[in-house]
């Protein structure tokens, strides 16, 4: 039985069939949608996250299943000390997969090694969110046609983010992709990824300012600069402009590029760009839900 | 110079870093064993100056040798068999450690689930860097 616990669980021929599974998909939903009728997909998430969830819920509910869970660790018998590997071994007798989002790192690693069904991890703590990974994947191979052989700049909170670091290394499996990581001195990919990246040959370069290299971008990866990361309110202040996208700032792109973003976004992309076709932020929701189908599908032995 | 009798069965634990031994001998959880141990510490060594000793008198099979590589591989095991040394074994990093260190990340799952075991992968070798399966949060070693 196979789980998903981090992007690299999959090879790239692996990824290569799931998104074309994704892609077939997009292009007829019909021929998918009663696959998983009398199928039930456990949603079971310690914390709230809307998105992650609601997404997982598509995706069954488009596939002709059903879905069963809860939202928050109170409304779970976490609340009464219940163990996650007890949890999983009652909803094994409920459902016929899981998605899993927890606090503590590590959890959906319990839950999948005692579980009789399929665990995906829907996201723990700051370790892996392996669909979100997927989704960027599946949103840049269809949308620019092939991944690899291009050049993406990743901008914002490269040090806390988590979504970053599991796209750069499931990234890294691909040819010919430089890195260019644009942050503030405070925010700086950790050094393991970058000694990760020079082991590996691979090119990349850090810059403080996203105008520098904006014309130089295949793909444009946004994310939040909190101003809680800052050591002070003056280097916020002085910095944050720097990561906003405004329309200013993408007339420096290329009329090819993309813009993407794991959402949700607070201000760090103008809603003026929104209407901007390189904004692919939207679409690449929408590829959170083919994805996680193709998953469901794949672990479930019904693709 | 202190004299410590042959051993008949058993381990001679040799060129332990000076002060360490007793580490090692939780580790090992020789105190558990019923059999006689003698723990020599600070031995005049050419090699390193100073170095600890720990000779066990039991079963050969009885000792974990994984706990001992990933603990120290720089230390020499002579196995003793009739009062003389009959091998010495290589120690070679473990793939995994169970039960032997814990993982310390206050956001990994084993910090809020007590029965669950803790166990450690080598992620790099070359490093001789080790991993908690569940949160991957690499292990500092203060106590090596």
């Amino acid at each position: 039985m196979k789980h998903l616990m981090s992007p690299l669980d999959f090879t790239t021929q692996e990824l290569d069939r799931l998104f074309d599974l994704a892609n077939d998909i997009e292009t007829d939903p019909n021929k998918y949608a009663h696959i998983c009728e009398g199928k039930i997909l456990a949603t079971c998430f310690y914390e709230p996250s809307t998105r992650t969830r609601l997404s997982f819920e598509s995706a069954m509910i488009r596939l002709g299943g059903r879905v069963i869970g809860f939202s928050d660790a109170a409304s779970s018998s976490a609340a009464k000390g219940e163990s996650v590997s007890d949890t999983i071994r009652v909803i094994s007798c409920y459902a016929d997969i899981c998605a899993m989002r927890h606090p503590k790192e590590g959890a959906p690693m319990v839950a999948a090694e005692k579980s009789q069904i399929p665990v995906i991890n829907a996201g723990d703590g700051g370790h892996q969110h392996p669909t979100q990974t997927l989704t960027d994947l599946l949103t840049i191979r269809s949308l620019k046609g092939r991944l690899g052989d291009f050049t993406i700049g990743l901008c914002g909170d490269l040090k806390f983010g988590r979504t970053v670091h599991s796209l750069i290394n499931a990234l890294v499996r691909y040819d010919n992709i430089r890195f260019l990581f644009i942050s503030p001195e405070e925010l700086r990919v950790p050094d393991y990824i970058t000694d990760m990246l020079r082991s590996k040959g691979i090119s990349y370069s850090e810059v403080i300012r996203l105008e520098d290299v904006m014309p130089q971008l295949d793909l444009l990866y946004m994310t939040r600069v909190q101003k809680e990361r800052f050591f002070n309110e003056e280097d916020y202040v002085r910095l944050k402009d720097f990561y906003i996208l405004d329309t200013a700032k993408l007339a420096l792109a290329r009329e090819d590029m993309l813009v993407l973003h794991p959402l949700p976004r607070v201000n760090e992309i103008s809603v003026e760009v929104d209407s901007d076709p390189r904004a692919a932020y939207f679409r690449q929701a929408q590829y959170g839900v083919y994805v996680r189908m193709a998953l469901i599908l794949t672990l479930l032995g019904l693709a | 110079m202190l004299n410590v009798g042959k051993i008949e069965e058993g381990f001679v634990l040799d060129h332990i870093k000076a002060g360490k031994s007793l580490e090692l001998y939780d580790h090992l959880q020789l105190d558990k064993l019923d059999c006689t141990v003698a723990i020599i510490k600070n031995a005049r060594s050419n090699k390193m100056g100073k170095k600890d000793i720990l000779k066990v008198e039991c079963d050969i099979n009885m000792l974990d040798l994984d706990v001992l590589a990933f603990i120290d591989h720089s230390i020499t095991v002579n196995v003793i068999k009739n009062g003389e040394i009959v091998e010495k074994k290589a120690l070679v990093l473990p793939a995994e450690i169970r039960n032997v260190i814990r993982c310390h990340n206050p956001r990994c799952i084993t910090s809020i689930e007590q029965e669950l075991p803790h166990i450690f992968y080598l992620a790099d070798p070359d490093k001789e860097v080790y991993r908690c399966r569940y949160c991957e949060e690499k292990y500092l070693d203060s106590a090596k």
